[in-house]
């Protein structure tokens, strides 16, 4: 009995972004078998990266470099190197801070709520959904504790007993904010990390000189793959998937309660927590994007992610914009349904004050440029989503502007209007972040698996057991395309 | 220990195994077999009822942490309201109650599974490390009562083994 019959697999050039409903759409292509899918994955880890890889890490760890550089400048000198000051007491700190949450709310959907909901294609992307989630987590909650002005008294945050022998404030968002993040955090990585263990074995099992056998073992804590350990395995997992999913839906709630539990004309809005977490799941869709066309490139994964995946998440985030346009919309309508002469003003003012550039800006990268996915074309065109998702990145940055820096501005009192202009420092700032992203997202794929093997393994047809093997009748389950070979 | 090419050929074996009465053998796949828990005849474990426990243990803490610090051990008054006022404490309950819970999750999970455990004598033989990438394994240890030098081997075989051997503890 052969393992695998090499004429079931479909080829590299098969087009899985078809629906059949008699079958399943295969998810690996190439005619790759389980071996093939380890070796495809693992070669990335055990081969020379590609040229690109040292272009773009030494682009990223320029940008870092800038980070460390602005961050020392902030520390010995105070916020007063940053354009944020009153009225405009929230700048760039807290627009970074929110995109950069907001970013990491992708990796959780497709680790989570796609596995609750057993989206098989979620396998091919999911480790580098997740790996992106906690690096945009570590960018998000470097710039609160930066922008507190004395970060050296970042514990005042924790209720943990201080000189002044005072607790936090349990009732205020802000606070709410930091269990969020931090729980975010925590959760995010031990889901990426256990998700790992049986990927690392294989990176054991593989190592070829004692350094890579010493470190990959470790990580891998001895994982042997025993079907009993698979079974508590499965069991946790599930159940971080079940954990993560109400857990995701509430960290960009929470964030959005800083703003709409205050009287500010343009944040206090009963909208905010399910506009935030949709503009998040946008934003992040987005990111995972513009990350999986490069990568999959430049790693030959176009066979384990496959344009099927990529037109899946094209199809997310045009679902997503479109929820996105939505909230807009309701915005500007209970804005002007209230009656309110504030709130009025405000919206008014987004559009048409001096801000208003950002407001159109966000409106034609989040809600016109993802129109163009309601075409096949654009959705399997790699240049096509690329540039739409590029356009959403900008958008959703500029839609946390919009937000913050706007309504701030003027608020109600004229006397105490005022504009913001962003420093270098800033800039400097933003784009330091991204190089910290991309420097750890860089590393992750040189060093660990960048595809959960082990779970695009379960998917393929060969890893289900086939009807002529003696089985009782509720185990008959046989679902998964092609099985017509078997029965020859 | 018996090498297996593919899934139907394991769970074949697993049946057998399950149906000779062996209690100390396990089955080696580079990813979870479906059904693989019912043709080993394995329990359900109990990691859902400790996780519940831990997620019931992060809400009480929650719970009781702030109502200690805002209520009992430095009581701040803001604007005439209630100390305690459970919508305001519910996000950080919620919060702990979750990691709490996945925290559980994960180190029991370890926990049960033994792990981490570095050193294994199955990591001395070579073929085993296909386990990880393409090969399944079933193994019956010679601490089981129905083990049999002879017998146990050629059972391996006749199940369609590509290759069976004795591993050294």
């Amino acid at each position: 009995m052969t393992a695998i019959d090499k004429a079931s697999i479909p080829p590299a050039s098969a087009d899985n972004t078809f629906d059949d409903p008699a079958r399943r759409a295969p998810l690996v292509l190439g005619g790759l078998d389980f071996g093939g899918v380890t070796d495809t994955v693992c070669r990335i880890n055990e081969q020379r990266p590609p040229r690109a890889w040292y272009v773009a890490f030494f682009i990223s760890l320029t940008l870092l470099g800038l980070l460390v550089f602005c961050v020392g400048y902030l520390f010995t000198t105070g916020v007063g190197v940053w354009g944020n000051n009153q009225p405009v007491a929230w700048g760039f700190d807290i627009v970074n801070f929110v995109f950069w949450v907001g970013i990491g709310h992708a990796g959780t959907l497709i680790s989570a709520i796609l596995f609750l909901f057993r989206q098989t294609w979620r396998t091919g992307i999911n480790r580098f959904a997740e790996a992106m989630t906690i690096f945009a987590v570590i960018c998000a909650g470097m710039f609160p504790a930066i922008h507190i002005g004395r970060p050296w008294l970042a514990y005042w945050l924790l209720p943990i007993p201080n000189q002044m022998a005072m607790w936090p404030q349990f009732r205020s968002p802000l606070l709410w904010d930091v269990f969020a993040v931090s729980t975010y955090a925590t959760v995010s990585l031990l889901f990426w990390y256990v998700g790992m263990i049986p990927d690392l074995a294989t990176f054991r099992d593989r190592a070829k000189t004692k350094l890579r056998q010493f470190i990959y073992g470790v990580l891998a804590l001895g994982w042997t793959g025993s079907s009993r350990h698979w079974h508590r395995f499965e069991r946790a997992y599930l159940l971080l998937a079940a954990l993560a999913t109400p857990l995701v839906l509430s960290v960009h709630s929470v964030v959005s309660f800083d703003f709409a539990t205050s009287q500010l004309p343009g944040w206090h809005a009963t909208i905010f927590p399910p506009y935030f977490v949709a503009g998040a799941v946008f934003g992040g869709f987005a990111m995972v994007i513009t990350l999986a066309v490069p990568a999959r490139r430049f790693f030959g994964l176009q066979n384990i992610i496959t344009m099927r995946h990529l037109e899946n998440m094209c199809r997310i985030l045009l679902a997503t914009g479109l929820i996105v346009g939505y909230a807009y919309a309701v915005e500007i309508l209970s804005a002007w349904y209230s009656g309110n002469l504030y709130e009025r003003f405000t919206f008014l003012n987004r559009a048409f004050g001096p801000y208003g550039w950002s407001f159109f800006l966000m409106v034609f990268c989040n809600v016109v440029a993802p129109q163009a996915l309601w075409f096949r074309k654009v959705r399997t065109s790699l240049a096509g989503m690329f540039i739409v998702a590029m356009c959403v990145n900008v958008g959703m940055w500029f839609e946390r502007f919009v937000i913050i820096v706007t309504s701030l501005t003027r608020d109600f009192l004229p006397s105490s209007w005022g504009m913001f202009t962003p420093t270098w420092v800033d800039l400097c700032t933003l784009a330091g972040s991204f190089g910290l992203f991309f420097t750890l997202f860089l590393l992750f794929c040189r060093y660990l698996p960048m595809v959960a093997m082990a779970e695009v393994k379960t998917v393929m047809p060969e890893a289900h057991p086939h009807p002529h093997v003696e089985s009782t009748p509720d185990e008959k389950r046989f679902d998964y395309w092609p099985d017509e070979h078997v029965k020859k | 220990m018996a090498e297996f090419a593919d899934v139907d050929a394991v769970i074949a074996a697993a049946r057998r195994c399950r149906d000779a009465g062996f209690s100390q053998w396990d089955v080696h796949s580079p990813f979870p077999i479906h059904g693989i828990d019912r043709a080993m005849g394995n329990r359900p474990t109990v990691l859902p009822w400790l996780v519940a426990a831990g997620g019931l243990t992060g809400l009480l803490a929650g719970l009781a942490l702030q109502y200690f610090t805002n209520v009992l051990d430095y009581p701040y008054l803001i604007s005439g309201k209630p100390l305690f006022s459970l919508p305001a404490n519910i996000p950080v309950i919620f919060e702990l109650t979750v990691l709490l819970a996945a925290l559980t999750a994960v180190f029991g999970m370890l926990a049960l599974n033994l792990l981490p455990m570095l050193y294994n004598p199955l990591f001395k033989v070579n073929r085993f490390r296909r386990v990880t990438a393409d090969r399944f394994f079933v193994i019956i240890y010679t601490a089981d009562p129905k083990y049999d030098p002879q017998r146990t081997p050629e059972m391996l075989r006749a199940l369609g083994a590509t290759a069976v051997e004795m591993v050294e503890e």
